[in-house]
């Protein structure tokens, strides 16, 4: 065990924590952050995309050791009113059903319109296969990835 | 007056409500159908504490129970948007709240069979109304106008003549001494306001900021974490297991075997508790154990489907319906069909792995997590662990993902044993291992479809099914044929094939299998569709023209005539690459048409999915196209990508890794109609999935020649 601190979503938690633990686990467990998800554990789902200084990266295999000293954002920091122009896209399309998978897939889509802010369909598929939604909302997806990349450059030009 | 003190006590604390409070709610004889609307102050005559489905406070707040899971079907949408109709407020003035499991206060809340709007929206209507007529009714007494000068819009109650106004917080302390009309007159389809409009969820921001609470998600105070080594083989039991590894891992707090119930048996398994989920994981991953495998190590799934194959050429089975002599034109026709279909073995794969908190205290066990089915919740642990019913409380979340599993009682139960055994709060965690591996699947179906055709027409048509059935488990006869064998299939062919026999050849393994999104509609729409355009070929006859003259039902000629005007069938030539299929499912009809061609690389590509679905009255257009959409892209893995193995008695595949998921990458655009029509409200999650397979399969046939009769097959190597 090691007495570490993390920044989460600009907040500093002070915590004891196995080095060697997920960044997820820390998240969930220890600074009590529910909105990231467990999905498999083994990086193939993306249910637990957060950001790490930046970089869409899956807790469930980032050692915790690896968040120190760095800024992590989770879904409840991405912003403060449920207004970042994914969630935004998200909310007018509906895309959640069941919801489980989406904070990390508008971890992901947040990061993709940030590096590309007019995304192709390729784009779309490119960054978004790490990322599995068992209710099938991928169509809903790739409609409010472009509908938010619409947003985004309005909110620049404006 | 005790139970309705208690009852907004409970209600205050659940849903921080204030001051006086206007409630409706149902009180259920024995049946949703015969629910009757009584008032807080009748519940007591009936020997039950106010259910208050509805609440109104001072504030003019509304507050309702939605009695079902919300796993992503829209139940936390469709039951608000149907009572804000007939109550006559905003969507945005209500607030819902979770019921918890009591089947005595809000009829079956078992979440299956596509049931929550179908199964509860007259009585809903219906207790809406009512209330806003007795909020009408207390302002005009306060007016001292008569009541038909007032109605009620956006949560005021007016009055026509002289523009006066109340807010129906103003109205509820009058309105809750008013004795409750017996007859309301609901509004007309065509003045619905709300009803029928594609709203968005009220669940949706909830779900777009991390602040949707999941089973995953709940905390309890002093809570701990356990994780669990079960039994790779599925009901096998622990022989022994040493737990030193375990125990070093710092967290770990207590290691123990642990039992819990499958169905009639049970299956063992070795907890470990600890401090965080992680030490838990950590401890399970160092617990050595060893197995009794008892007898389960010879179980193969290729050895399954050869005996399956095998039964349905040696046994007739149980008749589930027969007309005419179908068995007796077969053996003497010249040319028959004689086909096997076989369905895979499927996982549920909900995203949010199986878990579950439970606090065991001296005299009651109080859940909460994930769960379809609270009250079968209570009858088994209730049982299972001697406690009284009304004991164990059974708290909802929102599901990630059901599918069907989440209805089952297992995880509660083994949440409930490991919570006894340490005296604590504990939340169980499955890994996606454990969720991937140990069961209920949907079984895998073999098929024997025989059929033989003269002029044109089906002149005998024979259904033989081997595999698992779902119902034998939960105690279903198995003698008597049951619905295993029909869902799916359109009731109208039952009446115009002139000679038909549909028959069931159970058969067991010990694999434990379960209700998979729309159940066996989702295997058995495979082989009657397929089976069905292999005799419209054998006819010579259009595959949509030879469905449509045996579907003689008006309802079902319109689908067909929108299905077709949709696709551009008519259109199309022969080799195209299209393909149709039309199933029930819940009391609704879906047709699909699904085009194919060849991929640049190889392979076949899906180009398009048409569906138009048949669901009678219905609450929210989009809600039904999200659900057709995802019931495709679940078809879709079903049919194209994954399947459960077995081999030395368990399952292959552990996760995502290599059970692989459709992906965005994988999905066609879908085009989705729904019909308009008065007929009653029929299912909505799952009736979109069974026409996918056979109609992509149909497809892939009109395009290659090549038939496809074994699911998953792999679009790149047709």
């Amino acid at each position: 065990m090691a007495k570490i601190i993390l920044n989460i979503n600009s907040k500093k938690y002070p915590l004891e924590a196995d080095p060697q633990m997920p960044l997820l686990w820390a998240i969930r467990d220890l600074a009590g952050l529910k909105g990231t998800k467990y999905g498999c554990g083994v990086a193939q789902c993306g249910a637990c995309v957060v950001h790490l200084d930046g970089e869409a990266v899956r807790s469930c295999v980032t050692k915790v050791s690896r968040a120190v000293g760095k800024k992590v954002v989770t879904i409840e920091g991405l912003s403060e009113t449920n207004s970042h122009p994914v969630q935004k896209a998200w909310q007018d399309i509906d895309v959640p059903q069941c919801g489980y998978c989406h904070s990390g897939q508008i971890m992901s889509a947040a990061v993709l319109l940030r590096e590309k802010p007019d995304p192709t369909d390729q784009d779309i598929d490119d960054a978004m296969a790490g990322n599995i939604c068992r209710c099938g909302t991928y169509l809903r997806i790739r409609k409010a990835i472009h509908m938010a990349a619409e947003v985004q450059k309005k909110a620049v030009k404006g | 007056m005790e139970n309705q003190t208690l009852s907004r006590r409970n209600f205050l604390k659940s849903s921080a409500v204030t001051g006086t409070v206007f409630s409706l709610g149902f009180y259920w004889p024995n049946d949703a159908k015969s629910a009757k609307i009584i008032q807080a102050t009748e519940a007591d005559n009936f020997g039950v504490e106010m259910n208050s489905w509805v609440h109104i406070d001072t504030s003019g707040k509304v507050t309702i129970f939605d009695h079902r899971a919300e796993m992503g079907q829209g139940s936390y949408q469709a039951v608000p948007q149907i009572v804000a109709e007939e109550l006559e407020v905003n969507l945005s003035e209500i607030n819902v709240v979770f019921a918890p499991g009591d089947s005595k206060k809000y009829g079956n809340q078992v979440t299956g069979g596509s049931s929550t709007v179908r199964g509860s929206y007259k009585n809903l209507l219906k207790l809406s109304a009512t209330a806003r007529e007795m909020l009408i009714q207390a302002a005009a007494t306060q007016w001292g106008v008569p009541k038909m000068e007032c109605y009620a819009e956006g949560g005021h109650v007016m009055h026509k003549p002289s523009g006066k106004r109340k807010h129906y917080g103003e109205l509820v302390e009058a309105a809750s001494k008013l004795v409750a009309p017996k007859d309301v007159v609901l509004k007309k389809r065509s003045d619905y306001k709300l009803i029928g409009k594609p709203l968005r969820r009220l669940d949706t921001p909830l779900k777009t900021n991390g602040t949707a609470v999941f089973g995953l998600d709940k905390h309890i105070p002093g809570m701990l974490y356990a994780a669990v080594e079960r039994n790779p083989r599925l009901r096998g039991k622990v022989k022994s297991f040493d737990d030193t590894g375990a125990r070093k891992i710092v967290g770990v707090k207590n290691v123990f075997k642990v039992k819990m119930g499958v169905f009639n048996t049970y299956r063992e398994g070795v907890a470990v508790v600890a401090d965080s989920t992680w030490a838990a994981i950590q401890g399970k991953k160092a617990l050595k154990v060893e197995w009794d495998d008892s007898g389960f190590e010879h179980l193969d799934t290729e050895e399954i489907y050869k005996r399956q194959a095998e039964a349905l050429q040696t046994q007739e089975g149980l008749l589930f319906k027969t007309q005419g002599e179908p068995s007796e034109i077969i053996a003497k026709a010249a040319k028959k069909i004689d086909v096997i279909y076989e369905t895979p073995y499927q996982y549920h794969a909900a995203m949010e792995p199986l878990n579950c908190i439970a606090h065991y205290q001296d005299d009651k066990l109080e859940i909460w997590g994930p769960i379809q089915a609270p009250e079968w919740v209570q009858d088994y642990i209730s049982k299972e662990m001697s406690i009284p019913r009304e004991k164990v409380i059974v708290n909802m979340t929102f599901l990630g993902g059901g599918f069907g599993r989440k209805a089952f009682m297992d995880y509660p139960h083994e949440a409930a044993v490991i919570s006894k055994e340490i005296k604590a709060p504990v939340q169980v965690v499955w890994t996606r291992e454990d969720d991937a591996t140990q069961g209920p699947f949907r079984p895998g179906i073999t098929y024997r479809c025989e059929g033989v055709i003269s002029n044109g027409e089906i002149d005998a048509f024979k259904v033989r099914m081997a595999g698992q059935n779902n119902d034998h488990w939960r105690g279903g006869k198995k003698d008597v044929a049951n619905r295993s064998t029909s869902e799916g299939f359109l009731k109208p062919y039952m009446d115009s094939i002139k000679n038909l026999a549909i028959m069931d050849v159970p058969f067991e393994t010990p694999i434990p299998t379960m209700w998979w999104r729309s159940v066996y509609a989702s295997t058995n729409g495979f082989a009657y569709e397929s089976f069905l355009d292999e005799l419209a070929l054998e006819a010579g006859k259009d595959p949509l023209d030879f469905r449509r003259a045996y579907l003689k039902e008006e309802r079902l000629q319109k689908l067909i005539d929108k299905i077709q005007e949709v696709s551009g069938w008519k259109d199309r030539k022969k080799g195209d690459g299209y393909g149709v299929a039309i199933t029930e499912c819940f009391a609704s009809t879906v047709a699909q048409v699904v085009k194919v061609s060849r991929a640049p690389a190889g392979g076949v590509k899906i180009d398009k999915v048409w569906a138009v679905m048949d669901c009678g009255w219905y609450v929210n257009p989009d809600t039904i196209k999200a659900q057709i959409e995802g019931s495709v892209v679940m078809a879709l893995g079903a049919a194209t990508i994954h399947q459960v193995k077995f081999k030395d008695g368990m399952a292959v595949d552990n996760n995502f890794s290599t059970y692989q998921m459709p992906r965005i990458t994988d999905i066609p655009p879908i085009e989705i109609y729904i019909m308009d029509n008065d007929a009653d409200a029929g299912g909505v999650g799952e009736p979109g999935l069974p026409p996918f397979a056979p109609a992509l399969t149909n497809a892939v046939f009109d395009l290659t020649g090549k038939r496809i009769r074994t699911l998953p097959f792999s679009l790149q190597a047709v």
